[in-house]
């Protein structure tokens, strides 16, 4: 007799089988709501890992409506990892290929030190109604979409010229995942960053080379450069964390999750030696506070009404009690804590001409509630958030550093370590 | 981080007791794994609809037969009865309307066409004073075109036993296109979400006028109401007859829309409610529990000074069952069950099964016992605690909101 051997041909490395079926993720999907051609969680993620492991030809390229933004994971009582199985399935199965408009989205790095080396003359141009209906009709760039003005004097460059010296007076360290965001566009945010932990008493120092995470060029497709530069950042973390011991901290929720998590589910680059000590600077300032190592005096005169928007990697982290716990100290912030919704732009998502009806129907009901809640401004730790809302509200948004860096008495906060 | 209270389940137990502590002045967290039980609620809350076999008129007084190790004995007779008051007051007060009473249950028709006893219901719903009769002759049950979570046959079929006279007519609009594209999500929160922007109501009531002129009631899915709180009740202004909503197969619009009242209410009164959170481990230290760790939070760990498990039964992961063992998988309390695997369960599936009566072991106050010895602040809430089979007995509701309680006032004591 034949003896039969059990050659399991169906394993995933996901636990889609954890699904029971109970649908509650398609409540949560902000994107099955507006969109109907997009399949939803439940189907494109355990539903279909199923089939596709029989057959990659079930693999269906609606998939790439997805927005990632792990809502679905958040709400599923079984804890499927829905979102990882979908990117993952969209890293595996997909055959279309990324566009040059997708390359020129994805590449924040290179287009940010090209764009910032002639900020001038990008910023007047893409800011021109012809030139945005060129990229539109050619590119399928939103042409609602206003790109962030890149700044003309990178942080890198800034840091290096009037901040790096005076990091070294302090006693303790840490390094900062800065972002391109912030090196290219809006380096306030870092000086806030650098201005806040000096009061707390360490010095902020740069990674030896920081590449984009890429978050962008895994939506994008662009994999094999993701887990390029991946491999790279975890080695100049590890030249921080375990070298130097000096803790990563970053302002960028979206990098942050990127690095902490996407790494290891989506792309495979190991990163347990890092993982722990890399984080966003609110819960680094939040656990100070919190063990008594840190005190904070705030400004007498700072009196403001805030509303508190969750970007959706935060709510995947859970981290947006940092945050809010830190803006709640401030004595003259009133808090509004908005009902955690997605705002639709999902990075390069929303700048896609396919994709911006989608994108501003997500964000709709969010944009309802901050213009009914009548605040002075929105704070919020992701950047593509901030373009978001600021793109689609009449209200300005703020990180919470910043505002932090805004209400902080600096010398008093610093007399308080110095004594 | 330092509250009050921790609890650890965000379903109906949990929320009720961190509302009870957050009305009283406590900083209280919940932390949930992921969205509750709530998302299947029927719109009822069940406090004891069958004993002994029989069926139950008045809840409080066939309470007595139950056996003493039942939640409902374990808190005291004596005190369930101002329980029942105290939560139907609180449910009311977090922007609930209900109907009943805990020593006479009403009735309320199911989506298979039957009447059954149960105690609170919400206001969407329609409750019956009577099992065996029906208030209309005439009822026509409207579905949406391609929404397969609703079985009218059945509901037609039971509404023939009650001398009813049913037709079954579905209804198209343009507003329900886009869902039904892709047949397996059209579904009752989608429908929901198209009513919630307040642009399909008014040409629905109209149809629903239209066709339900001959007939004395008009049936429908309940699908009124997700995030909008008020399209319920304005469908049933709309519509000339009398509407009856019965319950669509999960996820339960009214449910969610529950679940999201009471999150609201717990974070007004402010409570820090954490979604998608796991907790990994305790800290123990002479029979207390310092303070636990979780997925999210890692190395910044959540003190209190009580901590409530409501957890939930098998189906949460509060217990879990491996084909040789039975346990608590956060702390690894000590658990009421047989460990012996043959005696979990009866191969004839609708008897009373063994396992639905396991959970976790408590002391008289409800607090959790870890190797024989209970913990000191460790209590224990909501169906966790087992002792009962609320699928056979109708309690489940009731014994997670009146454990909650009772396990609140432990702690505000």
């Amino acid at each position: 007799m034949k003896k039969e051997i059990f050659e399991p041909y169906n394993v995933s490395d996901n636990n889609f089988e954890q699904c029971v079926k109970c649908t509650i993720c398609t409540v949560y999907c902000p994107v099955l709501e507006v969109n109907p051609d997009y399949p939803g969680p439940k189907q494109s993620g355990p539903d279909g890992e199923r089939m596709r492991l029989k057959d990659p030809a079930f693999y269906d390229e609606a998939l790439k409506l997805c927005l990632n933004c792990k809502r679905c994971e958040v709400a599923c009582p079984s804890g499927v990892k829905i979102g990882d199985i979908i990117q993952s399935a969209r890293i595996k199965y997909s055959k279309s290929k990324p566009k040059l408009r997708d390359m020129i989205l994805a590449n924040t790095d290179i287009v940010g030190t090209m764009a910032s080396t002639f900020a001038p003359i990008v910023n007047t141009a893409v800011a021109l109604k012809p030139v945005r209906k060129v990229m539109d009709s050619v590119l399928k760039i939103d042409h609602h979409r206003m790109f962030p003005k890149y700044t003309g004097l990178r942080f890198e460059t800034w840091y290096r010229r009037y901040a790096e010296k005076k990091q070294q007076e302090f006693k303790k360290h840490v390094s900062y995942f800065h972002g391109c965001y912030v090196n290219y566009n809006f380096p306030q945010q870092g000086k806030d960053l650098i201005k806040v932990m000096n009061a707390a008493g360490y010095g902020v120092h740069l990674l030896e080379k920081e590449k984009c995470c890429g978050v962008a060029l895994i939506s994008n497709g662009l994999i094999k450069q993701a887990t390029k530069q991946a491999k790279h950042n975890v080695e100049a973390f590890k030249k921080s964390i375990v070298d130097k011991k000096m803790p990563v901290i970053s302002t960028s929720s979206t990098c942050i999750f990127t690095i902490r998590d996407e790494y290891p589910h989506l792309l495979g680059v190991k990163n347990e030696e890092i993982r722990n000590d890399s984080e966003l600077a609110t819960r680094f300032i939040f656990r100070l506070i919190d063990e008594g190592k840190l005190n904070l005096v705030f400004k007498k005169n700072y009196k403001k009404r805030i509303a508190y928007h969750t970007p959706c990697h935060m709510e995947k982290l859970g981290w947006s009690i940092y945050s809010t716990s830190l803006l709640k100290m401030i004595p003259g912030v009133e808090l509004v804590q908005l009902e955690s919704q997605c705002c639709g732009i999902a990075g390069t998502y929303g700048f896609k001409k396919e994709n911006y009806q989608t994108s501003q129907e997500v964000g709709k009901p969010l944009f309802d509630q901050i213009e009914n809640s009548k605040v002075d401004f929105v704070a919020t730790d992701c950047e593509t958030c901030k373009w978001q809302i600021e793109m689609s509200t009449s209200s300005k948004v703020q990180h919470p550093i910043s505002i932090l860096a805004e209400a902080i008495d600096v010398e008093a906060t610093m007399k308080l370590w110095q004594k | 981080m330092k509250f009050d209270n921790i609890i650890i389940g965000g379903g109906l137990s949990g929320l009720t007791c961190g509302i009870k502590l957050a009305e009283q002045g406590k900083k209280c967290a919940i932390v949930s794994s992921g969205q509750s039980a709530i998302h299947f609620f029927s719109g009822s809350f069940d406090l004891l609809g069958k004993a002994n076999g029989e069926e139950v008129t008045n809840p409080l007084e066939s309470m007595k037969s139950l056996p003493e190790n039942h939640p409902y004995k374990r808190v005291g007779l004596d005190k369930i009865e101002r329980l029942t008051n105290d939560a139907l007051h609180l449910l009311v007060r977090s922007g609930l309307n209900l109907n009943g009473q805990a020593d006479r249950n009403h009735y309320t028709l199911t989506p298979m066409g039957v009447m059954k006893p149960t105690w609170l219901t919400l206001s969407d719903f329609t409750s019956f004073d009577q099992k065996d009769s029906f208030p209309w002759k005439k009822a026509v049950i409207l579905n949406f075109s391609g929404f397969l979570d609703f079985h009218t046959l059945f509901i037609k079929d039971g509404l023939k036993k009650l001398d009813v006279q049913a037709q079954i007519k579905t209804v198209s609009m343009k507003q329900f296109e886009a869902i039904r594209k892709n047949p397996s999500e059209m579904r009752s929160t989608n429908i929901a979400k198209e009513f919630d922007k307040e642009n399909a109501i008014e040409e629905f009531a109209q149809k629903a006028n239209v066709l339900s002129d001959g007939f004395d009631v008009v049936i429908l899915p309940a699908v009124f109401g997700l995030f909008n709180k008020t399209i319920a009740d304005k469908l049933k202004e709309k519509i000339e007859k009398p509407v009856l909503l019965l319950p669509a197969i999960p996820p339960s619009v009214p449910g969610i829309r529950t679940q999201i009242t009471l999150r609201e209410r717990f974070q007004e009164l402010g409570g820090t409610y954490l979604l998608g959170d796991n907790v990994e481990e305790g800290v123990f230290e002479n029979g207390r529990l310092l303070e636990i760790r979780t997925n999210n939070h890692g190395d910044i760990k959540f003190e209190a000074d009580q901590f409530i498990l409501a957890s939930g039964s098998f189906y949460s992961k509060g217990i879990v069952a491996t084909h040789d063992k039975l346990y608590e998988p956060i702390f690894g309390l000590d658990i009421d069950g047989d460990s012996n695997r043959e005696k979990w369960f009866d191969e004839k599936i609708f008897n009373d099964q063994a396992f639905m009566h396991y959970g976790v072991k408590t002391d008289q106050k409800f607090r959790a016992l870890m190797n024989g010895e209970p913990v000191e602040n460790l209590y224990v809430a909501g169906s966790v605690l087992g002792g009962a089979n609320p699928l056979k007995e109708g309690s489940g509701a009731g014994i997670s909101l009146l454990t909650s309680l009772h396990a609140a006032e432990q702690i505000l004591k």
